[in-house]
């Protein structure tokens, strides 16, 4: 069992919790997931490794409730336990393998789209950790809807902020702002790392692509197992199939067939918020509206 | 009483069982069992035993069970194997012990397989308590792997009285037996979960949700936390796909996921919250008893199931019983033919598979005849679903993250055949991760043989 040691709410409908889990805090690295399950019955979710205190124990999850077992697990409280939190799963970002002193010479630029704000933190705070301030753009709805922003302001070189309704920052997709960024102020980046819903950084990617600027992208297909057991998280990258869980979940984002993946994600999404639904009106007589997707920013 | 034939066991109804996932075999009575044990001759010298991987005394538990004394007859199957409601289930017995009993010469073998299960079945029906080790050592072995050689390998460690952890990456035990192999062949909550309870009763430590190579390293539990020796049984879990065209498509999965969606994640019951997709007609392809799970899981999930084979029914790969269970509940067998292309709507949806005829030409490397297409012979067969169930390879997370622990083209570990040593010291492994995909018992005999090797090892040092 697995104790949730703090909740947050971060921003309407999305979550953090720290969790105890010794054992992943201590080997887990930025880029990696993990999969929780909530109970006997419940599914295994995977979610991003958003922090880790290696000497708490504990490990930060960020999630959005999009349909039956997030909203379910956002009903989860201070004190109570996941029954299940395997991890740390998948590869490392490539950048902690590679030479500090290289890494010092590149600029990076951090593209966060919703929820991906979460991921992408712990990333740009072991750049900071090892002396490299990279850029971030965090892209959102609406102000409401801003994760992190402080922490982020922290250990970041420069923090650019683009919503939907301009109610914050610029106004306008995260792919506007970094085209602005690069056409209009000059600025120059030899990486890209994107992070959030698979049609932003779908675009992100045919962006980049035009500018020569080598991406990275943070795949987050179906999963069942997370260790290469069903091959339900298959991608083709580059002509090839690779399995997320085990390959990724990261991978040079000019190469990933973006529209099969988008295809692939909507596999059990209808038919299980159907189901969930039927559950609902079963049970409670009262009409459900989770798991339809139109809350699904990650996706 | 007629010798010739075996006393027969009872089962579901074809029709009934078809709509349900209940166990297919309902296995013997008493009356049944001490029947079929009289059949046996007690052989001096039983060859039924030399064909046992774990070396069960055969004629010693049948003669307990024509006495009636099924404690007894428990006792000594416990002996040497930690898993017998399971092996008595689905051990390919037609092929092992049976294969070889003096009765099969000119009639029915002995029930070997029946008659295990029966006493397991007895034996937990009325709570015997098999569980006898040897008083602690205090030395700590680590088993990666809750499947049938990880089990076998910890229990026999355990009861020589060892400290054994097992180390599972799935957040429960029993490898196969709990996500691969259906409900409606070897019940979880009864059968498996009790087999995984007595190993535990014998005082080994089950820590699920942990990877090795990821949530902690091999060298790690060897320098960090005081494992004198490591028995690895990670199995051949990762799934092959044919790399045909419109194998991405929505709607094709590999028998693992459709399986353990189904059996681990018991996507079939009402209140579980994992989601499965069997559609309305569903092509399984390949000829293993994994297809026959995937088919006969989908059958009984609603769909329309055909089974695409590339050789004839007298090559499939799967048991006997199990071809012909699937023909009886009514799968289609669509064989002598292989798909070349899975067909997908604009969408993306599966809505057929093209396959091409085959026949049968001269005998390859394995003796059997090899397929060989006909030319302009392709087809079409319209489905929604499709399940490749091609075999499965070694996942390569353990040798990949281990330094000097090799493995070989197959990705299958190198362990020395009867103690189990691999390239490192203190380091052995068996079954499935060594074999590639084979069998519960004999997964469990290399889990056995190392447990005895690491005795031997440990003994030494
Ligand atoms: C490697 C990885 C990292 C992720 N990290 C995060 C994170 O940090 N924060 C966060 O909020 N979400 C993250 N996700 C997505 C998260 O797992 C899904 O939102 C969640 O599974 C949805 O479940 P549901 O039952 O609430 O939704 P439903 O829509 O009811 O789900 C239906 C089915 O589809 C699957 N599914 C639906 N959406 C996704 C999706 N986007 N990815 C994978 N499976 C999905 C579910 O598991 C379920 O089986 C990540 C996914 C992956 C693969
Ligand atoms: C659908 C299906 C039907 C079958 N039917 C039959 C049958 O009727 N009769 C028969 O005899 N055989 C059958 N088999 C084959 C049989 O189940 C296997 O040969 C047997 O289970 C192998 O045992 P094992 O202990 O080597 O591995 P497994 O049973 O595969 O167990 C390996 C375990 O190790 C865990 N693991 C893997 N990697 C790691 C890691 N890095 N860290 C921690 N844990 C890890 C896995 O999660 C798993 O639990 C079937 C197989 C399948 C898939
Ligand atoms: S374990 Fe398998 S091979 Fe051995 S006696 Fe039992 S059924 Fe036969
Ligand atoms: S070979 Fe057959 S008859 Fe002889 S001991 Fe074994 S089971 Fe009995
Ligand atoms: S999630 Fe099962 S193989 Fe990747």
């Amino acid at each position: 069992m697995y104790k949730i040691k703090a909740k947050r709410l971060l921003a309407p409908s999305i979550y953090l919790m720290d969790v105890e889990a010794p054992r992943v805090a201590k080997s887990a690295n930025p880029g990696q997931f993990v999969i929780v399950k909530m109970d006997e019955k419940g599914e295994r979710i995977p979610l991003t490794i958003c922090d880790y205190d290696k000497t708490a124990g504990t490990v930060t999850i960020v999630f959005q409730t999009v349909g039956c077992s997030t909203n379910k697990m956002s009903l989860l409280k201070e004190g109570d336990y996941f029954s299940d939190f395997v991890g740390p799963l998948g590869q490392p970002s490539e950048f902690i393998e590679e030479d500090i002193e290289a890494l010092k010479q590149k600029k990076i630029m951090f593209v966060a789209g919703g929820v991906g704000a979460a991921p992408v933190y712990p990333q740009v705070k072991w750049l900071y950790e090892h002396g490299i301030a990279a850029d971030a753009i965090v892209g959102c709805k609406s102000e409401d809807y801003l994760l992190l922003e402080k922490e982020m302001k922290l250990v970041t070189g420069n923090l650019y902020i683009a919503t939907d309704d301009g109610s914050y920052g610029y106004k306008g997709l995260v792919t506007d702002l970094l085209k602005d960024l690069i056409e209009k102020e000059g600025k120059k980046y030899d990486v890209v790392v994107a992070i959030g819903p698979m049609i932003m950084m779908k675009f992100i990617t045919q962006l980049t692509k035009q500018y020569g600027i080598k991406t990275i992208v943070s795949m987050n297909p179906v999963m069942v197992d997370g260790t290469g057991m069903c091959g339900g998280c298959r991608l083709t990258v580059g002509e090839e199939t690779r399995f997320a869980c085990v390959d990724g979940p990261e991978f040079d984002g000019h190469l990933v067939d973006f529209d099969e993946a988008m295809r692939r994600s909507t596999q059990y999404k209808s038919q299980e918020g159907r189901a969930e639904i039927e559950r609902q009106e079963k049970v409670t007589g009262h009409v459900c509206n989770l798991g339809l997707g139109e809350n699904n920013e990650w996706n | 009483m007629e010798l010739k034939k075996r006393v027969s066991d009872r089962e579901q109804d074809p029709e009934i069982r078809r709509t349900n996932f209940d166990e297919v075999c309902l296995g013997y009575s008493e009356e049944d069992a001490v029947a079929e044990a009289k059949r046996c001759l007690h052989c001096k010298k039983p060859l039924c035993v030399t064909q046992c991987p774990v070396s069960i005394n055969i004629p010693v538990f049948i003669n307990h069970i024509k006495k009636r004394k099924f404690e007894k007859a428990a006792r000594v199957i416990a002996e040497s194997s930690s898993l017998p409601a399971v092996c008595g289930r689905v051990c390919p017995q037609e092929s092992q012990c049976e294969e070889r009993c003096v009765l099969g010469k000119k009639g029915d073998a002995v029930a070997i397989g029946k008659l295990e299960r029966f006493v397991a079945d007895w034996s937990r029906e009325n709570n015997i308590d098999l569980s006898q080790t040897l008083p602690k050592n205090g030395r700590k072995v680590a088993v990666i792997g809750a499947g049938p050689s990880g089990l076998s390998c910890a229990g026999d460690l355990a009861k020589l009285g060892y400290e054994v952890t097992i180390f599972e990456a799935l957040h429960k035990a029993g490898g196969v037996l709990v996500y691969g192999i259906p409900e409606f062949r070897l019940p979880k909550d009864t059968v498996v979960q009790h087999e995984v309870d007595n190993v535990k009763a014998l005082g080994v430590k089950i820590e699920t949700n942990v990877i090795i190579g990821r949530t902690v390293t091999l060298d790690e539990l060897i320098h960090q936390e005081g494992f004198e020796a490591v028995f690895i049984g990670s199995g051949a879990g990762l799934p092959m796909f044919m790399n045909i065209p419109g194998e991405n498509s929505n709607g094709v999965f590999s028998a693992n996921e459709f399986l353990t969606r189904n059996n681990l994640m018991k996507a079939f019951k009402e209140g579980y919250d994992t989601p499965i997709r069997a559609g309305k007609k569903v092509a399984v392809v390949g000829g293993g008893n994994v297809a026959m799970d995937a088919a006969r899981t989908a059958l009984r999930l609603g769909a329309e199931v055909h089974i695409v084979y590339r050789r004839s029914q007298a090559e499939l790969p799967a048991r006997a019983e199990e071809v012909h269970h699937a023909i009886e509940e009514g799968i289609i067998f669509d064989l002598l033919c292989n798909p070349v292309e899975i067909l997908a709507d604009e969408k993306g949806w599966v809505k057929g598979i093209r396959c091409i005829r085959m026949e049968l030409g001269e005998p390859d490397a394995s003796g059997r005849r090899r397929p060989v297409e006909i030319p302009g012979s392709e087809f079409e067969i319209e489905v929604d679903t499709v399940i490749m169930s091609l075999g499965t390879t070694p996942n390569p997370l353990i040798s990949s993250t281990t330094r000097g622990l090799e493995a070989n083209r197959k990705g299958c570990l190198i362990a020395a055949e009867e103690t189990g040593k691999t390239t490192l010291e203190g380091v052995f492994a068996g079954g499935d991760a060594v074999t590639g995909a084979a069998t519960v018992i004999l997964a469990m005999g290399a889990g056995k043989k190392a447990a005895v090797a690491i005795d031997a090892y440990l003994k030494n040092r």
